[in-house]
Order: structure tokens, then sequence, then C-alpha cells
């Protein structure tokens, strides 16, 4: 099996360690990874704006660098999201529909399809797990309380595998951060305030580290915390799966 | 009322000034949004009355004609009068001419947010009617002079100090009183006087059936009851969405409306209006507005499935962060995010963009309309219909081009980050928005790419 792994390009630019992490967790659990080296990004910064009619760049490129693999891994279950559901090319149709058929969030990759039931990792740390709204509201890597469902969370079963963890419960364990794209300055003021409560509930829990399946999420509260002085850090769960 | 022309990022920001006003809100909301997951999760079958109602709906949407046509039929049968009002100016004016057929300037009006949508009171007002709303909620609004900010819970937005205030302004107590059940005792006697003066009545409508030509009014206070059965003249509005095609579906419906509303298990009142008492006069007023362009917009119709609960807005982080006027329209909240484009795309077109996508509404919605892909659908059209800010399209275009080109995306992936590291004065500013309240992320030496040339394998 050869997994392509797909960096989103802020995680490339900002946040290289995540990207690492995520490489070697995959090799550590005997997987063939290779990193296509002319990706840049996946279009839904653009997309999501509204201006989906001009991800045909991106869109072409996607498929040219990821066609070829058994699956594509990405640590971002926004980034994938957005490939499932909007991936498309009329020139090659069918190549995009096989790849929002093969494409996976890290985490349920691991639990889906390598079906990791243990971990060689320790992170002895008090951890809030903050879960992004389109890795669990679009890919259904967690239950929500909005639907009459059981419960359950694959970034949560992982991270029990984790030696001497301890997970902190939240307030508000499914409240969105605010973040939401180019939402975190067109609406700074509500983005701003959504961030800081999400913030908040992990500080008064007691966390020393917030971590989650999206970058994108974990940048907005860093920006948070950093600018309240806060010693809490964020931290990628790839990063933790891969702790020890 | 002035309506605002500022747009929802605008008006949110001035919301937020007062930070712990946000937070009264948002835990306001939050309070009912839990409530409402208790009452979902009291019922095993939750989840097939979610997928019933949605298919009932979905039949309505697609049979309009037929069932309008039945209902009408029904309805003129059961001894009422049926007018059609093509959109909000034709529905003001036939509610202004039944109003003078009846001799009368005053007139009771119990919640519909149809009259709000049409602007309803304005007009009348300017044609010299007094209205009085007697839902509470909507009463103290319409006392303070402005309009509703939520579509369950008018007036949300205020403090019970606030609404003392109110009261003591124009309603005659004294100075100071917050107690709840004093302000309500207040409200109670000052409405019973209303019922018992005004001989015509204006209702909503919750839902009307094409079977039996009856409509269910749901309210919590009885209002619509007092006003309607004390009134000579009963005019109900609705909108031609309404429909169910029998009796038998009202259940589905009366079992999830106020369990998604606010956790209660049914409205106080669920009152059936089939016919005018002797004596009385029954009209009812079906209204387009709009509805049937949107029924021809392949990826909205569905919103017309929705039956006013609230849900989306009581789950919204954006809704509960900023409050229902920052949306500068009549239904806030998501789902007034994705009806109101379709009345005017350019007054409304920052509404879909009032959202991080999040999903949540779509997830709560009792008839599961897909709220979240149709804000992100909304975006597309809005685009391309032209109405966004040049600089933002230009920006949009000059990303596009980078990140369709490997080449362009590493060099301007090292100028970004170079500019972080050693001219921060570039981004830490008040020229970025980002930066306003929140640091930039650290650049680190290398991107992952680089990391990769150096220490990854080969292809």
């Amino acid at each position: 099996m050869t997994v392509g792994l797909f960096i989103p390009c802020y995680v490339d630019q900002f946040y290289p360690g995540a990207a690492i992490a995520t490489l070697q967790l995959l090799e550590k659990l005997g997987v063939d990874v290779v990193y296509p080296q002319n990706q840049t990004c996946c279009g839904q910064p653009m997309a999501n704006s509204g201006y989906e009619h001009l991800t045909k760049g991106c869109n072409e490129l996607f498929i040219e660098n990821f066609a070829d693999f058994d699956y594509i891994v990405a640590p971002s279950g926004s980034c994938v999201l957005h490939v499932r559901d909007h991936l498309h090319d009329d020139k090659n149709p069918e190549a995009a529909k096989n790849i929002s058929h093969k494409i996976y969030e890290l985490t349920s990759f691991l639990t889906d399809v390598l079906k990791v039931e243990k971990l060689d990792a320790r992170f002895p740390h008090k951890v809030g797990v903050h879960q992004s709204c389109h890795g669990q509201r679009g890919l259904h890597i967690s239950s929500m309380t909005e639907l009459v469902a059981p419960e359950f969370s694959k970034p949560g079963s992982l991270l029990q595998m984790v030696s001497d963890i301890e997970l902190v419960s939240l307030g508000r364990k499914y409240e969105c951060c605010g973040f939401g794209g180019t939402f975190c300055v067109t609406e700074e003021a509500v983005s701003v305030k959504m961030g800081k409560d999400r913030v908040e509930d992990h500080l008064e829990h007691g966390a020393e580290y917030i971590t989650g399946a999206d970058m994108s999420c974990l940048m907005h509260m860093e920006g948070i915390l950093k600018r309240q002085g806060s010693k809490v850090k964020v931290i990628h769960i790839a990063e933790i799966l891969n702790a020890g | 009322m002035e309506h605002s022309t500022k747009d929802h990022a605008e008006l949110a920001e001035e919301f937020n000034r007062d930070e712990d006003r946000v937070d009264w809100h948002d835990e306001t909301l939050w309070f009912i949004r839990s409530k409402r997951d208790k009452a979902a999760h009291s019922i095993p079958e939750w989840e097939t009355l979610r997928e019933t109602a949605s298919q009932i709906k979905n039949n309505v949407l697609s049979n309009l004609h037929t069932y309008l046509q039945q209902f009408e039929q029904n309805a003129i049968a059961n001894g009422v009068e049926v007018h059609w009002a093509a959109d909000a100016a034709e529905h003001n004016q036939i509610v202004h001419r039944l109003i003078n057929e009846a001799n009368v300037v005053r007139m009771v009006k119990s919640k519909s947010m149809l009259t709000e949508e049409c602007g309803l009171n304005e007009y009348l007002a300017k044609n010299g009617i007094e209205v009085i709303d007697s839902d509470l909620g909507e009463r103290i609004v319409q006392l303070a002079e402005e309009p509703p900010s939520h579509i369950v819970l008018p007036c949300i937005h205020k403090k019970k100090e606030e609404i003392g205030e109110i009261f003591h302004q124009h309603l005659g107590i004294e100075a100071g009183i917050s107690d709840p059940q004093f302000l309500t005792e207040t409200a109670r006697q000052h409405l019973r006087e209303v019922f018992l003066t005004r001989k015509v009545a204006l209702t909503g409508v919750n839902f009307a059936i094409a079977e039996t030509g009856e409509f269910v009014v749901c309210t919590n206070e009885g209002n619509a009851d007092m006003g309607a059965h004390l009134s000579e003249v009963h005019i109900a509005s609705m909108g031609i969405e309404k429909l169910l095609p029998q009796k038998k579906h009202l259940g589905v419906f009366l079992r999830l409306l106020t369990r998604s509303a606010t956790g209660q298990p049914i409205t106080t009142y669920s009152s059936h209006f089939k016919k005018p008492r002797e004596g009385q006069k029954m009209h009812i007023i079906i209204v387009d507005n709009g509805r049937t362009v949107q029924l021809g917009r392949k990826d909205f119709r569905n919103s017309l499935k929705c039956i006013r609960c609230a849900a989306c807005m009581n789950t919204c982080p954006v809704y509960r962060r900023s409050g229902g006027h920052s949306y500068h329209t009549a239904v806030a909240g998501p789902i007034g995010s994705i009806l109101a484009p379709n009345l005017d795309m350019e007054k409304y077109a920052d509404l879909p963009f009032a959202s991080t996508l999040c999903g949540s509404c779509s997830n709560v919605c009792p008839v599961k309309i897909d709220i979240h892909d149709q804000l992100y659908k909304w975006r597309q059209v809005l685009v391309q219909a032209g109405y966004t800010p040049t600089a933002k399209k230009l920006a949009m275009k000059a990303m596009a081009t980078t990140l369709a080109s490997p080449a362009l995306y590493h060099i301007a992936g090292k100028a970004g980050r170079f500019t972080i590291k050693y001219a921060p004065f570039a981004v830490n500013n008040k020229l970025n928005p980002w930066y306003k309240q929140r640091d930039m992320p650290a650049a680190p030496e290398q991107s992952f790419g680089e990391w990769y040339k150096q220490n990854g394998k080969k292809k």
C-alpha cells in the first residue's frame, strides 16, 4: 500500500512539525509514504470565499499529484472534506471521483484503514481536545450532541492509547473555534470572540496543551493564547501520537 | 424602525464592544440549545421523525400547486374567505382593505414572522392603523421600537431590567422593577384590555392542512386564541410553504417543533382553526413573496421546508455572539442567511458569509435543511453575480494563480515566512485584521517541503 501524503499549504509553511510527525507516524506503522513535491493547496480558501470557479488550477494540480496512490492521507479534516466534496475536473471526472473516495484525514485513516489498536507513544501532560467542525460534522470522525446517535471519537480513541496522557473534560466540547477560513478576518470580532471562549474552556479545565486534527483551528487559538501571554500550547494530534 | 445600511460584520463588531453582554447573550441561547438536546435525546426515534418530516415537506414542495388548490377549496367550503398575495405589498394592501371593511382603525396581532417579512406594521402605521402585537416578546420590542432579534424569542437580546424600564416608560409602572412575574402581570393586564377592545385580529399560521382546509397556530401564551376568539374578523397570513397534505402528518411536526425550539415537549397551545364562529368573518391570505422563485432555485428550494423553530439560531456560535439584529433581516441566523438573498441579493450579500460553515445548524434542523451547504452555495452565486468588493476579487485571483503553480507557491511561501521573521512590522499592524487580537504564527526556518527535500526519501 502506498500512501500519498497531502500536507495543506499553511501546515507546510507554518507548522512543518505537524507534517513531519504525520510522516514519521505513518512510517512507524509500516506504511509506504510518498510526499509529492509539486503539491500546493486544495483550493478551499478560494472556494469557501465564493470563488470555487477559480480553483480549476488547484484541482488539476491536485489530481496530477495524487491520482496514482492507493490512499491519500492529510493531517487536516477541513482540507480533506473540501477535496471529498468539491474536487472536480471536467476533463477527468473519474480521477476526481476516485480521489474523493480514497482520501482520508489522518486519524480516521489510522482507525478505519490501518485499524490501529495500540500506539507506542507517551505524552505526560494534561490535554484538551478540540473537535474541529469539518472533521466532526463533515467527515464524521466523532459524534455530535445535535444528533441522537451513539457517542464516539476517532481522535479520542487514539489519544486513549497514549501513555500517561490526561485528557481534560470541557464545558462545550463540540463548539466551533471561530476560525472559519477567511471568516477569521472578514468577521474578525466574532471570530476572535469565539476563539477566546474556546480557549477559555480549555484553560478553565487545566489543559497544558490544546490538540486537534486540524492545524487551522489550532493556529487561530494559538494566536489568541500568545496574545494573552499564556503558556498553554497548541499541538497537532500527530505530534502527540508520534511522541515518546 | 430604520433599517441599517451596515453589514453583518460591522453590526457584529458593534455588538461585541460589550463583551459581558455577548457572554450573557451566548449563555442564554446556549441554555436553550442544551434544553433542545435533552428533549431530542429523550425521543429514541428522533432521527426517524426528522427524516419523516423532511420527506413530508419534500412531498409538499413537489406538489405545492395541488395542495394549495385543495386547501383553498376546503377552506372556502368551511366558510373562510381565501386571498392570494403575490408579494409583500399585495399582502399588506389586502390586510388594510379588510381592516377598512370592518370600519376600525385598530388591530391586535399575534406573532407572525411573515408580517415582519412584509413590513406590515410599518405599512399600517403609515396608513393610520394602530397594530398591537400580543406576543409578550413582540410587544416588548414593539414598545422599544425595535425589530425582533429572534423568530421564537423576539426580545431575547433584552435583559429584564431593560424590560422594566420599557414598561416604566410605556405602561406606567414604577421605575426600577425587574421582577419577571410582576412584569408579565403588567403585560397581561395591558394586553387584556387590547384583546377585549379589538375587533380585528391577525394571526400567523404554523401549519395548514390541505385535506381539511384548517390551519394550526402554535403559541405558548394563548395570545393568538385570545385575539382570534374575541374578534369579529380573524385574518390569518401564511406563506405558500406552510402546507401539510393531511391532518395525520401534523403529529410529526408538533412533536418536532417545540422540542427543537425551546426543549418543551409541545407548545402550550396548538390551536386548530377551521371555520368562523357564527357572526365572525375568517380570512386566509396565502402569500408568495419570492417563495416560488426560491422553489425554482434547485440548490435552495428545500429552504422552504423550514418550520421556523429557530434551533439553527440557538445552536449557531456566530448568531449567539453577534445578536439577531446584526443580520438586518426579519428572519436572522443561519436560516435567514439562506432565505434573505433570495429576496434581495445586493442587500443581503453579506449574510451567507456570516458563518464558519461549522454545520451545527444542518444537524439540529428538524426538517433536515442542508443549511450550511446552502450558505456555501449562496457564496458562489453571490460572487458570480458580482456582489463582492473588487479588492477581494483581485486578492482571490492572485491567490488562485499562486496556488495553481508549485514554483510560485514555493517563492510566495518563502517570502511570507521571510517577512514574518525579518519584517514583522509588515504584518503585525492594524491593517491586518488577524493581528488586531491574535499573534501571527512563528515562522519556521524551513517549510515541510524544504525539510522533505533534505530528509525524505527520494521519489
